[in-house]
């Protein structure tokens, strides 16, 4: 088990093409700490160099204290787990795990205790015979998974091992990884596009975005305190509702944010302070779409009421998705399945402003 | 669905398998006829060398009745050859300088195309197109200079040189096969074994080799073939029985003037071309996927 940090460490391609920034980084001992982002945002860059794959430009990474950057991947005392597995096709499942300890020259028996330790932790045992082909796309990855714990290495790196998998085993293997962690509680650094695996697999997210940190914290602390327009919009599904708007006087004293000539919502009170210094700017509104609610007269009387066109009802089971447009920007509300919203009829909305956000149009930044 | 859509549709599933059908049929007779064309012209000269190494002298040399046929066959061809000493000699030194030939050019060739596809060193691509470019240079322009080399090493009639000539063939068509099955291996799987803790030439031994088996097949079965079959070089190089390798030694030593020994020739051809099909009979499988490995993703 070890500490990784990442010291301003830049990345360079050949034509001056950077694709990670400086970015620094402290992930604790035990930590699962995930690396999410858009494709080309250099979050597989960062991993690469953790593990020791790429070459660093400028910076340090140190793991336990110890400067890597000049350390062969093989003394890293790492394990990474691929997209496509990587596994070896030659190999049965039991050598592809004794592997690494093989080359290290463990006893026969140790190698042995270990993979059987490992193949029961990931259910496996039955397979250890089989070639990696014979293998369906789940099995592989857990014994990808397996190759990396029987190491007992001091940190684990995974490069988007789900992308591969359809989307039931994907929720499936990313509870078994989670899992995993617990049970080994392994330094790991997880890399993904896909924001879901982010905020159900993290400690702390690292949302990363054309080469820099956008933002590092819980995945709670990221859903309900983003940092900038960016993260808001990344993290949440469906993403964030962002609307231009003005923050001007309201009734009684207070501020209100007007978004169209017919659209005008008091700010509550309690945020008024923050929102002050901002009277008479243009700012963007994000609010998310679960903080739209159908209106109802009883519900919440004091809420202001706004009517929309609805453009598309999608009924999810458990919840309905309805889209409008206001002024030409989407906006999603995540409404009781219940609802008679209708694609062209009015639909009555309330939104709760306790949860809105508001950005800079211009850094992005929330405020 | 009404009855009649129902009907209609399946009036046009009935011409479109009938029109499949068809056009099936006229590709398999033709590949039949193709391929039948092909197998006479193959065929028949290895037919004819077969039945004229089974033929006396004397009934070769009579010239009655179809050419085609054995009247009186007989196995005092191979017979002859077996028990002559000059022809054991050709074997043997077409044996050595073959499996000689092979272990370089493969030793040699795995390693380039390892470190070309995968080391990725300042150079290496244009280094790759090199090695194909030098498989373009026709062997017979490289005579002179490599006759002028061989001489200054003193190695002219002497088939040790085929050892060293018979690469400078194989060595680039070796190379350019493994490149193309060595790049066709995914990168993560060295990724993966560099974590592992393998180190470069263990990951080739432990990796690349098992995994690019059928490439390395297909590039051990070329350079046999060029090794076992040249016929040029030595005939340039070589003058002295007893070290003559059996391309050069069957005609040098059954034609003597202007007397074919027919039968004894085509018998030569025969036992000469048994190591050849034996080694194409049982690793073709793998030939054709060496070959043609990369061409699709896998």
């Amino acid at each position: 088990m070890a500490e990784v940090s990442i010291r301003k460490i830049v990345k360079e391609y050949e034509g001056g093409v950077q694709a990670v920034k400086g970015i620094d980084l402290d992930i604790a001992d035990h930590e699962f700490v995930v690396l999410v982002g858009p494709s080309g945002c250099g979050k597989s860059t960062t991993l690469r160099m953790i593990a020791g794959l790429e070459e660093i430009t400028s910076g340090e990474i140190l793991i336990d204290g110890d400067v890597v950057n000049d350390v062969p991947p093989r003394d890293r005392d790492i394990a990474m787990v691929f997209q496509n597995y990587a596994l070896y096709p030659h190999m049965s499942v039991f050598d592809n795990m004794a592997f690494g300890l093989k080359l290290r020259k463990f006893p026969k028996d140790e190698i042995k205790r270990r993979v059987d330790e490992a193949a029961r932790i990931l259910d496996i045992v039955p397979l250890l015979e089989r070639k990696p082909r014979a293998l369906s796309g789940g099995q592989r990855q857990r014994v990808a998974m397996g190759r990396a714990i029987v190491r007992n290495p001091k940190v684990f790196l995974f490069d988007e091992p789900l992308s591969n998998l359809d989307a039931k085993l994907r929720v499936q293997m990313r509870t078994e990884i989670k899992k995993v962690h617990q049970t080994v509680r392994t330094t790991t650094v997880y890399v993904t596009h896909d924001q879901i695996e982010a905020m159900t697999l993290a400690d702390r997210v690292v949302v990363m975005n054309g080469g820099v940190i956008e933002q590092v914290g819980t995945p709670n602390d990221l859903y309900h305190h983003p940092a900038t327009r960016f993260v808001a919009g990344f993290i949440g599904s469906p993403a964030m509702n962002f609307l231009p708007c003005r923050v001007q006087d309201g009734a009684n004293g207070g501020l209100a944010v007007r978004v169209t000539d017919t659209i005008v919502v008091p700010i509550p009170p309690a945020r008024a302070d923050r929102y002050g210094a901002f009277k008479g700017r243009d700012m963007v509104l994000g609010l998310r779409p679960e903080h739209l609610f159908e209106y109802h007269e009883q519900g919440k009387p004091n809420w202001t009421r706004i009517d929309l066109p609805v453009d598309v009802v999608e009924p999810m089971g458990m919840e309905t998705m309805v889209h409008f447009f206001v002024e030409g920007a989407p906006v999603c509300a995540r409404v009781d399945p219940a609802t008679h919203a209708a694609p062209g009829e009015t639909m009555p909305l309330t939104a709760d402003l306790n949860q809105m956000h508001l950005m800079e149009p211009d850094t992005g930044r929330v405020v | 669905m009404s009855a009649t859509t129902r009907e209609n549709g399946r009036k046009a599933a009935v011409r479109r398998k009938t029109s499949l059908h068809n056009q099936r049929l006229w590709a398999l007779w033709g590949s039949y006829i193709a391929l039948g064309v092909f197998a006479v012209m193959f065929l028949v000269p290895p037919f004819y060398t077969l039945i004229t190494s089974l033929k006396s002298s004397a009934e070769i040399s009579a010239q009655t009745g179809s050419p085609w046929l054995v009247h009186h066959p007989t196995l005092e061809n191979f017979w002859y050859l077996i028990t002559y000493p000059n022809f054991q000699t050709y074997y043997l030194n077409s044996t050595i300088v073959t499996v000689l030939v092979v272990s370089v050019s493969m030793v040699i060739s795995v390693l380039a195309a390892f470190s070309l596809s995968r080391m990725g060193f300042w150079g290496s691509q244009s280094l790759s197109t090199g090695v194909f470019l030098t498989y373009l240079v026709p062997p017979s322009l490289l005579f002179i200079p490599l006759f002028q080399i061989i001489g200054k090493i003193g190695l002219i009639n002497n088939f040790w040189c085929l050892v060293i000539l018979y690469p400078t063939l194989a060595v680039p068509f070796c190379t350019w096969i493994m490149i193309g099955y060595f790049s066709s291996i995914p990168k993560e799987l060295d990724e993966a074994a560099l974590i592992d803790g393998a180190n470069y030439l263990q990951i080739l031994w432990k990796i690349f080799i098992p995994v690019a088996m059928p490439g390395i097949i297909a590039a051990t079965i070329f350079a046999f073939t060029v090794a076992w079959g040249a016929f040029l070089y030595p005939l340039a190089y070589l003058y002295t029985s007893n070290q003559m390798v059996l391309t050069v030694g069957i005609i040098s030593d059954l034609i003597r003037g202007d007397v074919f020994q027919w039968g004894k020739i085509m018998a030569a051809c025969l036992l000469a071309s048994l190591p050849p099909i034996v080694i194409y009979a049982f690793l073709m499988d793998y030939y054709v996927a060496g070959l043609t490995a990369g061409a699709t993703k896998g």
